[in-house]
């Protein structure tokens, strides 16, 4: 589905991103993870465009992105706060969100529908703007948006931060639902190890930039995941 | 923590921040019209005394002057409630730390002691005094005096921040204090209540009896204490950590469904206008707009002079256009990544923003057709102008909205917020008003009024026939500066 080819981005001259070959398959749970720095987010934002790589590219199903705008109708994501519209209501959002894909009012109301118990009250009807709601309400309103207009990747950076236990939990199961019973590709990040390695059938760990691990989900993993980030802080 | 631990701090805040590269052009303009003041009031306290002793050799200067305080007072009033605010130091990270509060309280009310305002009458009084004093006046007198016009200064300074912490909260904050200036100048104006004496009498009262001078310092801090009390009853978290939360009401809008597929975005964009202090207060700027034509046309000087007509012409028609224009797509910058991610046409877009220019233009030249009162050049002139507005300048001022680089903070009020404006904007300004005012007038000058009404028509609509030619090129120009755009935006200021 994602194909990464010979990829770096370079600010003045100091490469913060070197990836020369990374593929992602279809209906993938993929995991990124990695210190502070270490290019997490750079990496996503070249795969939604938003900044240009300095060689190289990323092919998201056969469509390099920085050249065709077609993978944008399957394409969904949610990196930061910046990505709300502070002064509309969550539903209104919503609705906008759906209009942007081709959905109209039913199906937008059918996926929200969906994720009632996520919510858990506090989103929903509540005549509040985003801008108004607390910040984790505010990543919940944002995941779920991400998740209308039935999408075939899905790139979610840092999903589990700011999220109440009981959120995180439920967001675990539906990025897992996501994966296995629909066949979406999930792009997730995380500095929670004990998250990744539950949700992600595939975690690769950057460092500086590279990919120096590139791990199946196992019973081992997290073992093997706290052992190098704890070799590598002794350093 | 001394003073000087703050003054490192606001040093590195100034220095440091991400727009201080970016802003400078600003800066000098800021820097240029400083010296500008310092300059004309320097002038004005050196040319006072000898001036009224010429224009009235019959009166005293010193009286004359003395009489004109309180319009000084009241200009001074106007003037710093519109340029001048409270020094801002973000207190937050001192609020957990060793810090007396009562001293980030103290510190900052100090500092709006050393405002540029505080310093500029000097420029006029100091020379003003000094000729007093050379031409015979008693030393003691005019040196009470002068402390007199400082302690009055500091009085406005710390007045104004109290008329400021009343009126910030309100929507059309420029009422309360454009209502009580005028009030005072009405009753005075009127003979009501003789401020002109009032004030005279006061500074003439310090100015032969020294000791006075203790009652304008007794008021000075008494309103220290004041803003003492406010400040500090501010500086607790929950103030500024809890947000007013307002209530929400929703309308579907419906009726944006007839624009097709440009309709959600249009949604978005009336939304942005009625939501959010920045964009809704610059609505009210339509009715000054509006009104402005009433400086002009009922002057028989101006009767004649089509260069007005086209000018004010393309204001009135054109004020919504300039003013929300000029900051596409800085609106949307707080959230310009989510745009770019999603699945929309930049055309769609840009058109809505387009078809809300249009409408403006339109609402606005059928409001201001009362003006034909004044004849029916004007109307005619009007409607030439806002034919120009929507074939030309709505797609100059998109074109120029591809080279905004700065961010908007949806949440600031509009009147002297100069948050998103670059040297860009400065620039767009002059041909959007002057050209046609220049074409408009030079062909009605040469050849004949109608001519020059053809030529701004004309141009219209070239404008309007090549509608799809110019939305692709301009579109095109989006594309090529998005991900400039998606990194400037990102930046915060």
């Amino acid at each position: 589905m994602i194909h990464t080819k010979d990829l770096t981005k370079a600010y003045n001259g100091t490469t913060v991103l070197k990836i020369d070959e990374l593929n992602i398959p279809k209906g993938q749970s993929f995991g990124l993870v990695g210190n502070n720095g270490a290019g997490k987010t750079t990496y996503f934002s070249l795969l939604l465009d938003l900044i240009k790589p300095s060689t190289g590219n990323i092919t998201n199903n056969a469509i390099v992105v920085d050249e065709s705008e077609d993978w944008k109708p399957f394409t969904s994501a949610f990196i930061d706060e910046s990505f709300l519209i502070g002064y509309l209501t969550p539903e209104e959002y919503f609705y906008f969100i759906g209009e942007l894909r081709g959905q109209n009012k039913a199906d937008v109301d059918n996926v929200i529908s969906q994720f009632e118990d996520f919510f858990h009250g506090e989103i929903l009807g509540q005549k509040k703007y985003l801008r108004d709601l607390s910040k984790g309400n505010q990543k919940k309103a944002g995941i779920v948006a991400a998740l209308i207009g039935n999408p075939e990747v899905i790139i979610l950076d840092e999903p589990f931060a700011n999220l109440d236990p009981t959120t995180q939990i439920r967001l675990k199961g539906i990025i897992k639902d996501l994966a296995e019973k629909k066949g979406v590709t999930v792009l997730v990040s995380s500095h929670d190890l004990l998250h990744v390695t539950d949700v992600c059938e595939r975690i690769v760990v950057l460092e500086k930039g590279e990919v120096i691990k590139d791990l199946e989900t196992n019973a081992a993993t997290l073992k093997e995941l706290e052992a190098h980030f704890s070799g590598t802080e002794m350093v | 923590m001394r003073l000087k631990h703050f003054l490192n701090l606001e040093w590195k805040q100034f220095f440091r921040s991400a727009s201080f590269n970016k802003s400078i052009g600003l800066k000098i303009l800021m820097i240029f019209f400083a010296l500008y003041f310092m300059v004309s009031f320097l002038a004005m306290g050196l040319a006072l005394y000898p001036g009224l002793k010429k224009a009235f050799p019959d009166k005293d200067p010193f009286l004359i002057v003395n009489g004109f305080m309180f319009f000084y007072i009241l200009g001074d009033m106007l003037m710093r409630f519109f340029l001048q605010k409270l020094p801002v130091m973000s207190v937050k990270p001192l609020l957990t730390l060793p810090v007396k509060r009562n001293k980030v309280v103290h510190y900052v009310l100090r500092k709006s002691g050393f405002s540029f305002f505080n310093f500029l009458p000097l420029f006029a009084f100091v020379p003003f005094s000094i000729m007093l004093l050379f031409n015979g006046y008693p030393k003691l007198s005019v040196l009470f005096w002068f402390l007199g016009i400082i302690v009055v200064t500091l009085i406005i300074n710390f007045l104004n921040f109290i008329i400021e912490s009343f009126s910030s909260e309100r929507e059309l904050s420029y009422l309360p204090i454009i209502v009580f200036a005028g009030s005072l100048f009405a009753l005075n104006h009127f003979n009501i209540v003789s401020f002109t004496n009032l004030v005279s009498n006061a500074f003439m009262g310090i100015y032969n009896n020294p000791i006075y001078i203790v009652i304008p310092i007794a008021i000075l801090i008494g309103l220290y204490i004041i803003n003492f009390k406010m400040l500090k009853s501010k500086l607790y978290l929950d103030s500024s950590l809890k947000s007013k939360v307002s209530e929400v009401n929703a309308s579907s809008m419906e009726w944006t469904k007839r624009f097709g597929d440009i309709a959600p975005f249009m949604q978005l964009d009336l939304k942005l206008i009625w939501r959010n202090k920045r964009p809704r207060s610059s609505m009210f700027l339509l009715i000054l707009g509006l009104l402005y034509g009433l400086v002009f046309y009922p002057n028989p000087q101006f009767a004649d002079s089509p260069m007005i007509f086209g000018f004010v012409g393309i204001f009135v028609t054109g004020i919504f256009l300039i003013n929300f224009g000029q900051f596409i797509p800085a609106w949307d910058s707080g959230y310009y990544k989510m745009l770019m991610s999603q699945n929309i046409k930049y055309e769609q877009y840009l058109k809505s923003k387009y078809t809300l220019m249009i409408l403006s233009v339109i609402i606005m030249f059928v409001l201001s057709i009362p003006y034909v009162y004044f004849g029916w050049k004007i109307l005619a002139a009007h409607f030439a102008a806002a034919i120009y507005n929507i074939g030309v300048n709505s797609y100059v001022i998109m074109y120029g909205g591809s080279f905004n680089r700065k961010k908007i903070d949806l949440n600031q009020r509009a009147a002297f917020n100069y948050q998103g404006t670059g040297a860009v904007q400065w620039i767009i300004g002059i041909p959007l008003m002057l050209l046609p005012a220049a074409i408009f007038g030079i062909t009605a000058y040469f050849i004949s009024f109608e001519i020059g009404l053809l030529a701004l028509a004309l141009l219209g609509i070239t404008g309007i026939l090549l509608h799809q030619k110019l939305i692709k090129f301009i579109t095109q120009k989006y594309l090529d500066s998005k991900y400039k755009m998606i990194d400037a935006f990102s930046q915060d200021s």
